[in-house]
């Protein structure tokens, strides 16, 4: 039975998670800095560590948050929006042309700013490629538009490898790393935390429509959804989202694919808390990755890519396992 | 409001170019049942989603309770009326009483929750159908028959004025579906609600409906009561095949000969 006080019990218990890897990104790294300076420094006061916190560390942990969120969103609405549990917010090709964008900027060597550009615009340009191609003549079925989803993708991956193979040798790192995702090349944590929550707002009004189109066009339709104008909406909605996640730290993988599953299996799969508990948990288990990513080896820095897949595959094997029985 | 549940006015239907349904006048007031049967392939489906308001006609016009689909919005729409597909296919988990929950969403505000009360609707939905005591199940693990009767509570908690069910029998058994029909007629004669529903078993259309459509695929319909339309002679015309027809008690059976 769906109940408004469970949602929020969840929801806070994810907000307190949030905090506690929001902390741990604060503190933790190739310098660690005492709980106690870390909250002087919140408050405004001058501590040990304090320019660290404030200059570097704090903005990456937002900028984390915030692509976290936006990626477990997107992946929540992609899968409603194809009825196919596989769905990510990569799989319509929106990172594939940031990549090609971001990629092309790294191999000329343009500043931050010319390949956050460049990556937007190539977000931007594959998700109306892929509208106008499944719009085509009207039917905008799911197939069709994962179809032309998967194969602007695929000719993206093409660009990006050829890309790979003609770039300079000192420029593959930060290629590779941008690929990969890498919330370093952040340059300002505020678009996406914005981005966060005016998606969140926007969607939460539809989240009931959404539990019904998860159940199939027709019936939504005959249930009252106005069908088409919602499945528009969902597709800019969670490309937007996309767009934003990936123009400010790259294609980080695996958070969007399977934070929803993980908060699917524990509450169940009403829009309603999903959408916002993904956002939450999403983020949490993005600065969390990112922590680890910047410490285990520090100073040396791995791909957060990594690290998200290396904590979510067991947490979700082991829930998979629980469910089954 | 005396307008009919559902008025069709010159209406005709499309498939793939081919015309299916030519210039078909039909309407049903308050308590009426009607039967659609045809081969497979006639278009019986699709002239019920059109009915449905889920499918542009190629021509004619369509009034639910007096009012044409494109100046309701679908949430008006679905509180005049409840349509049954084929399929359903889930491909995300949910329970059998959340699945019945979701034949409330358009008696909701947009940020309602659903109440005790819409809980209590869903419960005794699945009650109605036989499926008390299942609320924690999850879909999937329930068998055909029973996921049919789970779409059927669904549009029952819906509690529209006129139902457009799609072979509604669809894998029940036979226990099942004649409490199925009877539930429908119940809410027919007690309710007054509206029934239109394709049936392939011609015997239960004449047990069950007062009127029946015969639509031959060709765009030639024919519309009667169920005395006149359903006769051996025609219904052997419809499905091509030879059928005796045998009665007991007011009730007729048709056997292939």
């Amino acid at each position: 039975m769906p109940n408004r006080r469970r949602a929020f019990l969840i929801l806070a218990i994810l907000v307190l998670l949030a905090l506690a890897s929001f902390w741990a990104a604060l503190a933790a790294g190739s310098i660690p800095v005492a709980a106690a300076d870390v909250l002087a420094t919140l408050l405004g006061r001058d501590a040990p560590g304090a320019d660290i916190v404030r200059e570097l560390r704090l903005p990456r942990a937002l900028a984390g948050f915030a692509c976290g969120g936006l990626l477990a969103l997107a992946g929540a609405l992609m899968q409603v929006l194809l009825r196919n549990p596989l769905a990510d917010p990569y799989i319509l090709g929106i990172s594939g042309g940031a990549g090609v964008g971001a990629l092309f900027a790294i191999m000329v060597g343009l500043p931050t700013f010319g390949i956050d550009g460049l990556a937007f615009a190539g977000a931007l340009g594959a998700m109306f490629l892929v509208f106008g191609l499944a719009h085509g003549d009207g039917s905008w079925t799911q197939t069709r538009l994962l179809l032309t989803g998967v194969i602007v993708a695929a000719g993206c991956g093409a660009l990006i490898s050829l890309m790979l193979a003609i770039a300079p040798e000192d420029r593959l790192r930060g290629m590779l790393f941008w690929l990969t995702g890498d919330l370093g090349q952040a340059a300002s944590a505020w678009p996406p935390m914005l981005a966060l929550a005016i998606a969140l707002l926007l969607a939460m009004p539809f989240a009931r429509e959404l539990n019904l189109l998860a159940r199939g066009l027709m019936q939504a339709q005959a249930l009252g959804v106005a069908v088409n104008r919602l499945r528009y909406a969902v597709f800019l909605l969670a490309s937007l989202a996309t767009a934003a996640s990936v123009t400010t730290a790259g294609s980080i993988g695996f958070i969007g694919l399977v934070v929803p599953h993980l908060i699917r299996l524990v509450t169940g799969n009403d829009q309603r808390l999903l959408l916002p508990a993904s956002a939450l948990a999403g983020g949490a288990l993005l600065m969390l990755a990112d922590t680890l990513a910047r410490s285990l080896i520090a100073p040396q820095q791995l791909p957060v890519g990594v690290l998200t897949a290396l904590i979510g595959v067991p947490v979700f094997l082991f829930l998979l396992s629980r469910q089954s029985r | 409001m005396n307008a009919p549940l559902l008025a069709a006015h010159g209406l005709s239907v499309d498939i793939g170019g081919h015309q299916v349904v030519r210039g078909l006048d039909l309407d049903i007031a308050a308590g009426q049942r009607l039967a659609i049967l045809g081969r497979n392939g006639a278009g019986k489906s699709t002239l019920l989603a059109t009915l449905a308001g889920l499918r542009e006609p190629a021509a004619g016009h369509i009034e639910l309770g007096g009012t044409a689909y494109a100046e309701l919005t679908p949430r008006a729409a679905a509180l005049r009326r409840a349509w049954l597909g084929q399929t359903q296919a889930d491909p995300f988990g949910s329970t059998v009483l959340e699945t019945a929950l979701t034949g409330r969403h358009p008696h909701l505000g947009r940020w309602d929750w659903e109440t005790p009360r819409d809980a209590e609707l869903a419960r005794s939905a699945l009650a109605a159908v036989g499926l008390a005591g299942m609320e924690a199940r999850q879909i999937h693990t329930l068998s055909g028959g029973e996921r049919q009767r789970l779409a059927i509570a669904t549009l029952l908690a819906q509690a529209p004025p006129l139902y457009l069910l799609d072979e509604p029998l669809a894998h029940l058994d036979l226990n099942h579906q004649m409490a199925v029909l009877e539930l429908f007629a119940g809410a027919a004669r007690d309710c007054g609600a509206g029934v239109i529903m394709v049936l392939h078993d011609p015997a239960l259309a004449h047990r069950f409906c007062d009127r029946a459509l015969l639509i031959d695929g060709d765009g030639h319909c024919e519309l009667g009561a169920v005395d006149t339309v359903l006769t051996a002679e025609k219904l052997s015309a419809l499905y091509g095949y030879p059928l005796c027809q045998f009665a007991q008690a007011g009730q007729r059976c048709f056997v292939p000969a």
